[in-house]
């Protein structure tokens, strides 16, 4: 059984519709990407999957229908978003952030030291900057702390919107490398981003998203082989 | 006016700015959690002085009924918004937080109703009371209207005052009251005389100032509480639900607010009405803090305790009139302070 499943999702923003029928599937443990233009929809996607927007057509998580959810509910379950925006708390020292990530498991106060603990290890930088307000952090270091705080959570299924978004190449790189060294923790992951090509090779299926429509779907390394999606997406790098 | 009068009527206006602080941190931690300037704080610290006296005299407080009847309401919309929602999983977590846990403290001032508690006994029996009072408000009056601009929670706050008024009217009755003092013990420093519960009533505002410090510094629910503040939808995507953090909040505020009911409570006559002018000053210590910064907060709030005292001594009949003709200015002059972070938050 997939772990989410869309199917039909209608999203609009009063009457422009800006998710128009999509429906797709992650399988546990699997990288599903989302690719497509600025203004395709796919950070609306995201963020109806999530429960920010309201939105029609049916949605299950783990079986369970998340219209009987609230954010802090699919949290709870281990459904994690990172927002494009990122959503860090800037006054809050980087160890704080991470702490919060882990609310959702405030019960296990064990875990959440062992998870604090892995998080560290995975990213050192952040582990420098324990002490230091996540505001005074570099791009690729604040991107670090939003997916280690998402972490801190023990997602089963992460929400990435744009990872690599306004990183310099060489950050770009080292984000996409963690993403792919999630796939080893069993986290499966939904990853939407403009940079086709890294999110193509990183994930395992892909959908081409055009105008709020699905366009183009199929494995990943088919669609970065398929002319029209290499002429539109990968051209000239 | 010599040094020696100067230096008591200062003492003086530290202790009532004392008392300010604590209501005057409230109203701060209220608007960023919940961005409700909450007009009744005052009227909370004055049920919890009126619910003092009551026990003192072997009532049972007014407060009793008070918290039933809105145990009661906010438990019957907890359970139409559920069916509603068809969400009824939480249900006996929603009833044990607005039915069970508020009326344990009821059941107690019953069971204490014509024995001696002593004076530690009453204070913590009073402040139990008052606690769920203004959670239970939020549920009712706030929580239907969450996501409405600053001005309209403030207008519904203005309104909630006034039948919180109403309310204090009838539970408490008309008469107005002055508890016994907390000790009578006095002290001598260079040949003038102070009072002790002087001293107690400024050592209560810094002590209690300091744990919501702590609490903000060194605990998940104090850190979840500024993230909320600061970021409602990160921290809503990291779980933290914004019904559990006002609740808390309102909790906080509402021990403060009543700690300082319980410290004005032995030094002024306090009626069922008293609590609008008493949060007036405190909210004006807010303003001054910018409704953002807490200890800008708390000397704002002493400097209003201050004005008083010594306006007292020039003119008690117009003490308020000088207090509020002198702080126009300065609260014009930080209201711009207030804009630019209200700005900031919106962003
Ligand atoms: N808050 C909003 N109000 C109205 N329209 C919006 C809003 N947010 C996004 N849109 C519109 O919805 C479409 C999809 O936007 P978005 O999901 O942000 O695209 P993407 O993330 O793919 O760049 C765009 O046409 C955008 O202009
Ligand atoms: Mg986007």
């Amino acid at each position: 059984m997939a772990l989410l499943s869309l199917e039909n999702l209608w999203v609009s923003y009063g009457k422009v519709e800006a998710v128009r029928g999509v429906s797709l599937a992650i399988e546990p443990g699997e990288i599903v990407t989302v690719i497509g233009p600025n203004g395709a929809g796919k950070t609306t996607l995201l963020s109806a999957a999530m429960g920010l927007l309201p939105s029609r057509g049916a949605m299950t998580f783990d079986g369970v229908d998340l219209r009987r959810l609230d954010i802090e509910a699919r949290v709870e379950r281990g459904f994690c978003l990172v927002p494009e925006t990122r959503e860090l708390f800037a006054n809050m020292s980087v160890a704080d952030n991470l702490l919060l990530g882990g609310y959702a498991r405030r019960r296990d106060a064990a875990g959440r030291r062992r998870a604090l603990d892995e998080v560290m290890e995975r990213f050192p930088r952040l582990a420098e900057r324990r002490t230091q307000p996540a505001g005074t952090l570099s791009g690729g270091e604040r991107q670090m702390l939003a997916l280690g705080r998402a972490l801190m959570a023990r997602p089963r299924l992460l929400l990435l919107d744009e990872p690599s978004l306004g990183l310099a190449p060489l950050i770009v790189r080292e984000v996409f490398h963690i993403i792919a060294s999630l796939h080893g923790l069993g986290v499966a992951i939904l990853l939407v981003e403009q940079n086709a090509r890294a999110a193509l090779e990183t994930a395992d299926t892909g959908h081409v998203l055009e105008a709020g429509e699905i366009v183009h779907s199929g494995p990943a390394a088919a669609l970065m082989n398929d002319p029209k999606v290499a002429a539109s997406y990968l051209g000239g790098r | 006016m010599n040094a020696q009068i100067a230096a008591i009527l200062a003492m003086d206006g530290i202790a009532t700015g004392a008392i300010y602080v604590l209501i005057g941190i409230g109203f701060v931690l209220i608007f960023a959690v919940t961005r409700v300037i909450y007009v009744p704080f005052g009227d909370i610290a004055a049920f919890t002085a009126l619910t003092l006296a009551a026990l003192e005299t072997g009532h049972v407080p007014g407060t009793v009924g008070l918290v039933i009847g809105l145990a009661v309401l906010a438990t019957l919309l907890e359970v139409a918004a559920r069916l509603r929602a068809r969400r009824l999983g939480g249900l006996p977590r929603a009833m044990l937080l607005t039915l069970v846990l508020p009326l344990v403290p009821v059941l107690a001032a019953w069971l204490a109703a014509g024995r001696d508690l002593g004076m530690a006994g009453r204070v913590a029996l009073s402040l139990a009371l008052i606690m769920p009072v203004a959670p239970l408000l939020d549920r009712i009056v706030f929580r239907p209207v969450a996501d409405a601009s600053v001005l309209l929670l403030l207008t519904v706050a203005v309104v909630l005052h006034f039948g919180l008024v109403g309310l204090g009217l009838l539970f408490f009755g008309p008469e107005g009251v002055r508890t016994q003092p907390l000790t009578d013990a006095m002290f001598t420093v260079g040949g003038m005389n102070f009072s002790v519960q002087t001293l107690l009533i400024v050592a209560a505002s810094i002590v209690f100032s300091g744990l919501l410090f702590l609490f903000f510094e060194f605990t998940l629910a104090g850190k979840a509480l500024r993230a909320t503040a600061a970021n409602p939808t990160g921290a809503r995507l990291m779980g933290i639900r914004p019904a559990t953090t006002s609740t808390i909040a309102y909790v906080l505020a509402s021990l403060l607010a009543g700690i300082s009911g319980i410290l004005i409570a032995p030094v002024t006559t306090i009626f069922y009405d008293s609590g609008f002018l008493i949060g007036l000053k405190a909210f004006v210590g807010a303003i001054i803090g910018a409704m953002a910064s807490y200890p800008l907060t708390a000397a704002g709030a002493i400097f209003v305790g201050l004005l008083e005292s010594f306006a007292s001594f020039w003119s008690s009949d117009f003490k308020d009139a000088i207090v509020f003709g002198v702080l126009i200015p300065v609260l014009l002059w930080r209201s711009l302070g207030f804009r630019e972070s209200e700005e900031e938050t919106e962003e």
